[in-house]
């Protein structure tokens, strides 16, 4: 009897993204504009000696670090689970308003003072929220429809969050704070602490795990809901998991770092190749990807010739942007 | 015993008061007109709309079965089969184990070999013509070795060679006490490979029973509103609008 192999000739995923991963992040805890040995410094920080070195990785290196990794993987894998739920390569954690949504919900905390009492967690809190509420709207709107309602949901949703946040900045009580928003808005990673990953890490671990758990399902839904239901499984159930599951991540990492676009909608897609196009394998490689263009992304900022800095978000966007046309290129010249 | 037993199936504007048999062996063809409930009434039987009435399955009743239970049970072919992402064959097949969350090897390339799709295996799914790609959403649904197979229309877009091709494989599974019930609108075509009919006409059970019984003229020139000119001593059998 002869049987094919199963096992493909690419290599498997973690040789190639691992490395990767742990290189990027290395890099990223060396480069900076004093020059301070790495891992002493981490050291340092790590037995509580005070110093120089103890201090830039401590304080600002490593929170940075950590934090473009968590956003980066937080928005890989979001975009990956919710390609995978709504059938459609071109999802986006902002295509479908939980971006906006995430950003509305701390951009009113900033603003309206409120929950006083959580401090820093007060917009992070909200962003989830924002999220959440967003993202079930947009399935709300677009009810039991085709994925390609959905995305059009999505983006009614989020032009609408887009509006409040608008009106939001409109009414602005000074504009100092609306230029902090602004700023805020576009996106970045630095000049936040330990307590962000302190936030973020648990979200992320949240998110993972809910998503994770459903891969027999986005492994299902590759054949359409129809397909998934009569293979015993609770496309109903199981979908709002996913949603809950991405709502979290966009929500806290949106709230931590303000909007960074286009790394959801192409981190999933370039692991696919990894993946053999499998929407339940895609996860976790989507995450490592995604984590690895933020680290690159937040280097490149830093890297840029010193003075008015250009925000991480705003960096990904006009990276992004032209893959995100080349992608819809591509896949107008599949459908001819 | 029979495999499966429907009492009263009925379903708002669709399906009304719809009961049968099916015994294991058997091959069931669900025939009708367009919107008489063919499908409504396949897809009640796979778990997917909300039917009232009885459904059992080998004297069990079948809302005593969870999902996956049933998914073990009962498979669903549905009439339009797509797939999302570019997925090589052996995936798409190895996604019919997903109620017994295995990857049964065996049963994978036993599928791929019912079908004809072995060679095809680390193939996208997407590189295959439309009668290839019948055989692997069929290669997907006999991967999880159910006993009774639903199957909407399993031959509606395909050529000649693959019509028979496909209705050969399924009469093939009827063997070894398993059963197929499937819709289908080329009735001289069911006539050659199903053992019972059950012809619909607005949501009730207009005839059932073999061939003889149900494909008669006067039955199916009243169902189809048109006049239809039946010889099944024929070979193959003709069944045309007169």
């Amino acid at each position: 009897m002869k049987f094919s192999t199963i096992t493909k000739k690419i290599p498997p995923a973690p040789a190639l993204l691992l490395p990767g991963l742990m290189v990027a992040f290395l890099l990223s805890l060396s480069i900076g504009s004093a020059p301070v040995p790495v891992l002493a410094g981490l050291l340092d920080w790590l037995i509580g000696q005070p110093g120089i070195p103890a201090l830039v990785m401590g304080e600002i290196r490593l929170p940075r670090s950590l934090l473009a990794l968590c956003v980066g993987a937080a928005l890989g894998l979001s975009g990956a689970a919710l390609q995978g739920l709504l059938r459609n390569p071109l999802a986006d954690p902002g295509l479908t308003g939980a971006s906006q949504g995430a950003a509305l919900g701390a951009a009113s905390v900033f603003y309206f003072a409120v929950l006083p009492g959580l401090g820093v967690f007060a917009p992070l809190l909200a962003g989830l929220a924002g999220a959440g509420l967003t993202l079930l709207l947009t399935l709300w709107l677009a009810g039991s429809g085709r994925p390609a309602l959905l995305l059009l949901a999505g983006l009614a949703i989020a032009s609408l969050s887009g509006a409040a946040l608008a009106a939001v900045l409109n009414f602005a009580p000074n504009p100092f704070a609306m230029q902090e928003l602004v700023f805020w808005l576009l996106g970045s990673v630095s000049e936040r602490g330990m307590a962000h990953f302190a936030f973020l890490l648990p979200a992320l671990v949240v998110g993972f795990a809910l998503i994770w758990r459903q891969r027999p399902l986005l492994a299902a839904l590759s054949l359409g809901e129809q397909v998934a239901v009569s293979l015993g499984l609770d496309v109903r159930r199981g979908g709002r998991v996913i949603v809950l599951g991405a709502a979290i991540l966009v929500g806290a990492a949106v709230a931590t770092a303000g909007n960074i676009g286009f790394v959801g909608l192409i981190a999933p897609h370039l692991a696919r190749p990894l993946a053999q196009n499998r929407p339940d394998r895609l996860l976790w490689p989507a995450a490592a990807i995604g984590a690895t263009l933020v680290l690159i992304a937040d280097m490149t900022v830093r890297l840029m010739p010193p003075g008015r800095e250009i925000r991480l978000g705003v960096l990904t966007a006009l990276i992004g942007a032209p893959l995100f046309i080349r992608l819809i290129w591509k896949m107008r010249r599949e459908w001819l | 015993m029979a495999l499966i037993e429907a009492r009263n199936l009925t379903l708002e504007n669709r399906l009304d008061s719809v009961s049968f048999t099916v015994e294991p062996g058997e091959m069931l063809a669900i025939i009708g007109p367009n919107g008489a409930g063919k499908s409504s009434l396949l897809q009640s039987l796979a778990g997917l709309l909300p039917a009232g009435g009885d459904i059992f399955f080998t004297g069990i009743p079948l809302h005593s079965f969870n999902p996956v239970g049933r998914a073990r049970q009962i498979g669903f072919l549905p009439q339009f089969c797509d797939s999302a992402w570019a997925l090589a064959v052996e995936e798409i097949v190895a996604l019919g184990r997903l109620p017994w969350r295995d990857r049964d090897i065996y049963a994978i390339h036993q599928a791929m070999r019912e079908t004809g799709v072995e060679d095809m295996a680390q193939k996208n799914i997407n590189q295959l013509s439309g009668g290839e790609q019948a055989r692997v959403w069929l290669a997907r649904v006999l991967a999880g070795v159910p006993r009774i197979i639903l199957a909407d229309e399993p031959v509606a877009s395909l050529d000649l060679y693959y019509q028979g091709k496909i209705l050969d494989i399924l009469r093939q599974h009827t063997r070894e006490g398993r059963a197929v019930i499937l819709a289908i609108h080329d009735l001289a075509l069911a006539a050659r490979y199903c053992d019972h009919f059950c012809l619909l006409k607005q949501g009730r059970i207009h005839a059932f029973g073999p061939p003889e019984t149900v494909l008669t003229e006067a039955n199916l020139s009243d169902a189809f509103g048109v006049s239809i000119h039946v010889d099944l001593a024929h070979s193959p059998p003709i069944i045309l609008p007169a």
